[in-house]
């Protein structure tokens, strides 16, 4: 708070509103009632409840004063514990803060709030649950700064507060008026009121709006706003030996050639890894290839012995979810697998971080998801406490899960600490391929029997993966051992048609070779490849429109509901017809649940040759409100085409050890050319809070594709990279 | 070794390794970070610049050739306060995401403009070849055409 006290930072003072105290309890519920229970059945509960609870904010949330800045000049500064990715959470923060603050939206700004302001998010940045989320928290914290505002107008224009109202943040009453920036001078000492009455939807005049993006100038003039951008006066360039191989540990490293090199300030050997700092990047990287490292390889890994690892049948099996006895028993079992491959996350941005650590304290600027754990990581490795490392986040250059793991943070704080400068080092983009935390391969068999109807008597959905969640660090220890089944790994892997008498979701784990981790939607893009795919199958199978098939089977609940009228919004939008279409392209259909968002898309599609093209993509999404329509839109085109490239194109492979390729290009990617020319996206808005946008519509695109090819070339396609022979 | 240029309308002398990519002297030396470092081997197209008005991707550009030669990054590519048509009709469409990749494609596009100021969409896919992993084409192409229009009723 400008002009005002400097409040101290609030220790991890968690989420105290009463929606979110509820939210909370009935998990801590869930779990206390699962002592009583077989452990089976309470991890079903337990997946259950993973698969419908909305994730509540875990922040400082009592405190307007550390989360906005009132300046003279009359602006308000939302400083945000949510990072900026490109999902445009920034924007829709400030619509939410704006109008329950009433200031115009020109008179906001975001920024990341640095660890050290003490708001800070024990969670992540991640998930599709930001604006989810902090929806409520955010504009209780807004009116509650508003109530602040107002209480000192009052007083310092000696007129009763209730006789006060806010235009574009202007106090006025009684015929005087002050402004939010002349109010904030002369404060002495801030009052926290009770939360006011929030803003009735008829009230908004920003939420719902399609407002641009705060951030749009900036990313339009190229200011310098990202991690690699960030610099410190008196910066070096350090860089680290990073393995090439999977599965290998650093032994030592020969380092006299490299000391002799031009430029080098210092080699840094540490018990995990051996650093250069040099004057300029070239000089530290050019002194890095003098380095000759030894690392113990414990086996040459090849791609066959990943594929024998993943496959169904291998790892630990649990049921995440089982309604009814399903029955595979008789010739009239329709199974069928599918295959996914590692994934890279290929932001452009490469993880990097400048430090500077002296006097026992350390500043870290870094592209992190997680500035929280970035923070204690740091804090732990240098022996300080976590209050004397300050973590200021910047703009990602793309997040998509890859930011969940900030090592080189840690690298840049020790060598800056053996320097007694602030020193930057990143990643070069091998190592960023070769040692990316990566999107497990899958494995999926999945079972159906039809009645004599044609509809599902039973149906199984098995997926093998590695580790999602459980190779991210936000999980509290002890985790692993509640949930047993990796929670972001079979996400999307439940099945959503609950008027199947009779159905169940078995969830594989495998211990992989190489780090894995979350990868923007988690396992929704291959659990639903699996999942939509056979269920087109079925279709097929009973002689039913693939779309009616699916409405005759979904439940008439709240969430059944919901997904029904987003496959109908679909349908009606693109004019769905079963079949090839006369200009001979053909229509291909799927849906999913996401974090409570439902999602379908229908596709457009034409084959020539081998190559798939895909000219149209109408897409449905009920997110509840919708903040910013133009943003989802946004997140909606961008997931269809980065889901069509991880669909179509991409594929990382271990070969003699090495994970490959280690470059754009040999790892294709989804370019200009292979964009549809259309997408059409429909929104509902069918719940009364905001729901998860950046990742469900990650979810249907793979099978969208694979269903549409199938009806042009009779294949049907049941792995990605999806290929015709 | 000594090397000069004019970058973004001014004279500059640098003094490095002459194999050191433009990319690096760009971003480190004068300080201008609109450029992008993405994979340094030409491949993503973050770190294009204009040289002689044509695109280059700087980052696999050794420093000594750029000597004698014009330079423009996206720090230049506006005039002062006057954005670029590239640049309003990226504000129009509101195509950035992350926003990392979009220097970069902009300086593409607006090379592209200069020699074919009326791309058609195959012209596009042919010529705007850089990765965005935000995956914001769909946007892209729209501003890119709404660029060509802008360009022309200025001209």
């Amino acid at each position: 708070m400008s002009n005002s006290e400097k409040t101290e930072p609030k220790k991890k003072k968690k989420f105290s509103r009463r929606k979110f105290l509820l939210r909370s309890s009935i998990g801590l519920g869930v779990v206390m009632g699962a002592t009583y229970l077989s452990r089976p059945i309470w991890r079903r509960a337990l997946a259950n409840f993973a698969n419908t609870a909305e994730a509540p904010y875990q922040g400082a949330t009592d405190d307007p004063k550390i989360w906005f800045e009132i300046t003279a000049d009359n602006q308000v500064t939302l400083l945000s514990p949510k990072i900026e990715m490109g999902q445009g959470t920034f924007t829709g923060l400030a619509q939410i803060a704006a109008d329950e603050l009433g200031v115009d939206i020109s008179q906001m700004k975001v920024k990341h709030a640095p660890s050290a302001s003490g708001n800070l998010d024990a969670f992540a940045t991640g998930g599709s649950t930001s604006i989810s989320s902090l929806w409520q928290p955010l504009r209780e914290l807004a009116a509650t700064m508003r109530e602040m505002l107002l209480q000192e107008a009052a007083k310092q224009l000696g007129i009763e507060s209730n006789s006060l109202s806010v235009v574009n943040g202007v106090v006025k009453g009684g015929g005087k008026s002050v402004s939010y920036g002349d109010i904030v001078k002369n404060v002495t000492e801030w009052k926290i009121p009770k939360t006011p009455k929030l803003k009735d939807v008829s009230e908004f005049k920003f939420i719902g709006k399609p407002i641009p993006r705060v951030d749009l100038k900036d990313k339009v003039l190229g200011t310098p706003i990202f991690g690699m951008d960030a610099s410190m006066p008196d910066m070096l360039y350090g860089d680290v030996v990073r393995p090439s191989q999977i599965d290998s540990t650093f032994v030592s490293a020969d380092t006299s050639a490299a000391e002799k090199m031009p430029g080098v300030i210092k080699i840094i050997k540490e018990k995990d890894f051996v650093g250069v700092v040099a004057k300029s990047i070239t000089e530290a990287r050019n002194a890095k290839k003098a380095i000759k490292a030894e690392w113990k390889v414990n086996k040459k890994w090849q791609n066959s012995d990943i594929e024998e690892i993943i496959k169904v049948g291998n790892g630990t099996a649990y049921t995440i979810q089982k309604e009814g006895k399903p029955n595979f028993e008789g010739e009239d079992t329709i199974t069928s697998e599918y295959h996914s491959p590692i994934g890279a996350h290929a932001q452009i941005e490469p993880n990097g971080a400048v430090a500077h650590v002296a006097d026992g304290k350390a500043t870290i600027m870094i592209s992190t998801q997680v500035v929280n754990i970035t923070r204690s990581e740091i804090a732990k490795r240098l022996g300080f406490e976590a209050e004397d490392v300050n973590i200021i986040p910047t703009f990602m250059g793309g997040g998509f899960g890859r930011r969940l793991h900030t090592p080189n943070g840690i690298q840049a704080a020790l060598m800056s600490k053996a320097v007694g400068k602030p020193v930057k080092c990143f990643f070069d983009r091998k190592e960023e391929f070769q040692n990316d935390t990566f999107r497990p391969p899958t494995h999926h068999v999945l079972k159906a029997k039809l009645n004599s109807n044609g509809m599902i008597e039973s149906m199984e959905h098995n997926v093998s993966s590695g580790a999602v969640a459980f190779g991210s660090p936000m999980l509290p220890p002890g985790a692993e051992a509640i949930f047993g089944a990796d929670i972001g790994a079979w996400r999307g892997g439940m099945i959503n048609y609950s008027k199947i008498p009779n159905y169940r979701a078995i969830s594989w784990k495998v211990q992989l070779p190489f780090a894995t981790s979350w990868w923007r939607s988690l396992g929704l893009l291959a659990n639903t490849f699996a999942i939509e795919s056979f269920m087109d199958e079925l279709a097929i199978k009973a002689g039913k429109d693939p779309v009616q098939f699916r409405l005759d089977q979904i439940g008439d609940d709240e969430r059944g509901n919901r997904l029904k009228k987003s496959i109908e919004a679909a349908r009606d939008k693109a004019g769905w017809k079963d079949g090839k279409l006369p200009n001979g392209r053909a229509m291909g259909f799927a849906c999913s649940v996401d974090a409570n968002t439902p999602c379908a898309h229908v596709v457009e599609v034409s084959v020539e040759g081998k190559d798939i093209k895909v000219h149209k993509v109408t897409c449905s999404i009920d997110p509840g409100v919708a903040v910013n329509p133009d943003q989802i839109k946004a997140q909606c085109e961008g997931s269809i085409i980065m889901g069509m490239s991880a669909s179509m194109f991409e594929k990382m492979e271990v070969k003699d050890n090495q994970l490959t390729p280690t470059i754009y290009g040999p790892y294709q990617m989804a370019l200009m050319r292979d964009a549809p020319k259309e997408i059409d996206v429909v929104i509902l808005e069918n719940a009364e809070q905001p729901g998860a946008v950046g990742e469900p519509p990650l979810g249907p695109i793979a099978a969208a594709i694979a269903n549409a090819v199938f009806r042009l070339t009779g294949q049907r396609l049941r792995s990605m990279p999806l290929e015709i022979t | 070794m000594k090397i000069s240029f004019n970058i973004n309308g001014a004279p500059q002398t640098v003094e490095t390794d002459g194999n050191t990519p433009l990319l690096w002297i760009i971003r480190d030396v004068l300080d201008l970070k609109g450029t992008k470092f993405g994979c340094g081997k030409a491949a993503c197209g973050a770190c294009t610049i204009h040289v002689e008005g044509m695109q280059v991707r700087s980052c696999s550009y050794p420093a000594k050739l750029a000597e004698g030669k014009n330079i423009t990054t996206i720090e230049g590519l506006s005039d002062g306060d006057n954005l670029h048509p590239v640049q309003q009709a990226w504000m129009e469409e509101i195509v950035p995401q992350c926003g990392y990749c979009q220097p970069g494609f902009m300086m593409a596009t607006a090379a592209l403009l200069e020699v074919n100021p009326n791309p058609t969409d195959e012209d596009i896919d042919n010529n705007i070849v850089n990765v965005c992993r935000c995956a914001t084409y769909y946007r892209m192409r729209k501003a890119i055409h709404r660029a060509a229009e802008i360009k022309s009723a200025n001209l």
